[in-house]
């Protein structure tokens, strides 16, 4: 039901900004695709719209406040949230004897995270009396209504009428308190309106989160602050990823350049490509345990087939006219393969670095989410298990985070190292 | 003898199916020290693979090359090439890919930068010197592949269709510009071309190769380059003879591609 009114929302903001947009913001840009006539299917005239962009990460985060009644988010833009404060509801009963009374309930729903209180009302005349409930909001809560009164329905009583409309039992009934259904023994259940809004422990606000990050970042969590545990996740990337480049790139050199190598370790990297990391994390741990060797060893053979075979192309993608017009200039092996194969390579290498440090830092979190005692796998993990879901989402936003900084990095040394990619 | 012969080369390819191809059957050749020849013929007359052999990429299966009384087992600085493309390195800038011989022989700047710079100035490239491979035009990179292979002071310089990428007037230009440095280094050329005219205004010898087998089939020594260097090149194709030597190959090549169009029809 909330995830359907979500993707409503998704989908009314993402055609009215789009059409707001085309309508407001006249195309000012008179660069070279804006004479192209042909642009459907011409795929460099399209790049991606930075207004569309922005619209869209504000939308999320606005949908995220407004589905969570966060305090960021002016009140009228947030989703109807749940019933909270005093209501109450009659209900008739009907003694054995057919003789009949009707009492009241008071319900106070308390918000979400607030501890339900006790309070005592007057019990009234007749035989049944009035009740006083407490309940969290966005619940249903099942009323002993007869705990009070002189006929229970032990002595025979039973409920004929909620607000004065007839309800058996098994029978559900809609008023403006909210729902009411009688279970088979008779009992009330009482569910006051439930809006559209999340419970924290499903999806807390984003104020919760931010707040989260602050109070980890200061007191830290576990045993270690949040900078420590980030930390340990990227050194192990980058330990990992180091020696898996450090071994991977001679040896894919050495695939390329020689037939004996190739030969030799074809096979074994021809089967260890397909297994995916996260297969060997228990065979990992039953060698290594869980200290740093562990992981460190998993992410240097997460690495080292990518860099092996990113390395390998890069040797056989040099054109031959480049080779044979060093050896006719003169050059000898190794400044054949100093001044031309690995210049050559490098845009290979670089695109296997990129894809290598995106699995591994995919791996380590998993490695951590399995058994560590500190990063930010282990963090999600064991905030998981408590329901701290504001830990858990601020630990998914900073792995996402450092993720996408570690692709912008790498593509900036690529700029900047190998200018001639993809432009010869 | 001096010079650059080529001495009963016969070139068998073995598929991995069985069959072969006889690519070249006995071509022999002697070019005198500073000779350009052009080297014409249909498509797949094994012109690129004499130019492997003669650079020493390939081993022929008979006969030898000789150059200046050493017979040419491999791939070495006394024979350039030139390529039809991507052969520069684009990790380096212009003037480092024209200096690359020199350098890998660890000769210091002082030894090569005047002439670097000197080629870099005839062929117009004085200004462009610092620009990286991929920022210059087709017919720029052509020019560098040029002042590269010159700088490394070769014997021969091996030309596989070096302006077949180009458009007709940087083609022209460049054609100019062969000339011109053919005639102030003194250096022996074999150019290969798939223009008829190209290869009769720059051709001192001119060769035409015949398919299956490739083998020698005409030789011709023209006069046109001698008349070209210095000059309009468009003048000398109004010169005596030019037209009707075009036309006499432009007609027996014709007929050996006919020819090989019908042989394939008949297969059919
Ligand atoms: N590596 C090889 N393996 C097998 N056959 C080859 C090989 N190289 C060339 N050939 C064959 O040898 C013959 C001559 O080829 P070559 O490339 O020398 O022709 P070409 O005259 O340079 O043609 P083009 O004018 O199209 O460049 C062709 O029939 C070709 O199929
Ligand atoms: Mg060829």
């Amino acid at each position: 039901m909330i995830g359907f009114a979500i993707l409503l929302v998704y989908i009314a903001i993402f055609a009215g900004s789009f059409l707001a947009v085309r309508f407001l913001v006249r195309k000012t840009t008179r660069d070279f695709t804006a004479l192209k006539t042909v642009t459907f299917g011409d795929e460099s005239a399209v790049s991606a719209n930075r207004i569309a962009s922005v619209v869209s990460v504000v939308t999320i985060f606005l949908i995220w406040g407004s589905f969570t009644g966060s305090a960021w988010v002016p009140g009228f833009l947030h989703a109807p949230g749940p019933f909270v404060g005093d209501t109450s509801f009659s209900y008739t009963s009907e003694a054995p004897d057919g003789r009949r009374d009707d009492a009241t309930v008071f319900v106070r729903v308390v918000g979400f995270g607030e501890p339900t209180e006790k309070f005592e009302v007057d019990p009234g005349a007749g035989f049944a009396h009035d009740d006083a409930v407490s309940m969290p909001a966005s619940r249903s809560s099942t009323i002993l209504f007869d705990k009070n009164d002189e006929i229970t329905r032990k002595d025979g009583a039973h409920i004929i009428a909620i607000d004065g409309k007839p309800i058996m039992p098994g029978g559900e009934l809609r008023t403006d308190a909210g729902r009411f259904v009688l279970t088979e023994k008779g009992a009330i259940s009482f569910s006051p309106p439930a809006g559209l809004q999340m419970e924290p422990i499903w999806l807390p606000p984003p104020e919760r989160v931010v707040e989260r990050v602050v109070e980890i970042a200061s007191e830290g969590y576990r045993g270690s602050t949040l900078w420590q545990h980030l930390g340990y996740s990227l050194f192990r990337v980058i330990a990992g990823f180091f020696f898996g480049a450090l071994l991977g790139i001679p040896l894919g050199y050495a695939m390329g350049l020689s037939d004996w190598f190739r030969g030799w370790f074809e096979p074994i990297v021809e089967f260890m490509r397909p297994v995916p990391p996260l297969a060997l994390i228990p065979l990992v741990i039953i060698w290594f345990g869980i200290g740093e060797t562990g992981k460190i060893i998993l992410l240097f053979l997460a690495s080292l087939w990518i860099m092996a075979i990113s390395a390998r192309a890069g040797v056989s993608g040099v054109n031959i006219s480049k080779v044979h017009a060093a050896y006719s200039l003169g050059a000898s092996k190794s400044q054949i393969m100093r001044h031309v194969i690995m210049p050559n390579s490098l845009p290979e290498i670089f695109t296997g670095a990129r894809v290598a440090m995106g699995v591994c830092w995919g791996t380590v979190v998993a490695a951590e989410l399995v058994a560590a005692s500190e990063g930010a796998g282990m963090m999600i993990m064991v905030a998981s298990k408590f329901q701290l879901t504001d830990i858990v989402l601020m630990g998914i936003i900073l792995i996402g985070v450092i993720g996408f900084g570690i692709d912008i990095l790498m593509r900036k040394a690529e700029n900047f190292l190998v200018p001639w990619k993809g432009r010869s | 003898m001096s010079g650059l012969s080529i001495e009963n080369v016969s070139m068998r390819f073995d598929l991995p199916n069985g069959t072969s191809v006889q690519a070249l059957k006995d071509v022999s050749l002697h070019l005198n020290e500073g000779e350009l020849m052009s080297v014409l013929g249909p498509s797949g007359c094994g012109k690129t693979t004499l130019l492997n052999i003669i650079a020493g990429f390939l081993a022929p299966t008979e006969g030898e090359i000789v150059l200046n009384h050493h017979k040419v087992v491999g791939p070495n600085a006394e024979r350039g090439m030139v390529f039809q493309q991507g052969a520069l390195f684009e990790w380096m800038d212009v003037r480092d890919n024209v200096s690359f011989g020199p350098r890998m022989k660890r000769q210091k700047e002082a030894e090569w930068g005047e002439y670097v710079d000197h080629l870099l100035a005839v062929t117009g490239l004085a200004e462009f010197k610092d620009k990286a491979i991929y920022e210059l035009s087709g017919g720029m990179q052509q020019r560098v592949a040029l002042a590269r292979c010159l700088a490394n002071d070769p014997d021969v310089i091996l030309m596989d269709e070096p302006l077949g990428a180009l458009d007709a007037l940087t083609r022209e230009k460049m054609q100019g510009l062969v000339l011109k440095l053919w005639k102030e280094t003194g250096k022996t050329i074999i150019l290969i071309t798939h223009s008829v005219e190209e290869a009769v205004l720059l051709g001192e010898r001119l060769v035409v190769m015949a398919p299956r087998p490739g083998r020698i089939h005409k030789e011709y020594r023209l006069p046109f380059a001698d008349m070209g260097v210095g000059a309009d090149l468009r003048e000398v194709k109004h010169a005596n003879g030019y037209a009707e030597t075009r036309e006499e190959i432009l007609e027996m090549i014709w007929d050996m591609e006919e020819e090989i169009m019908g042989r394939t029809e008949a297969q059919q």
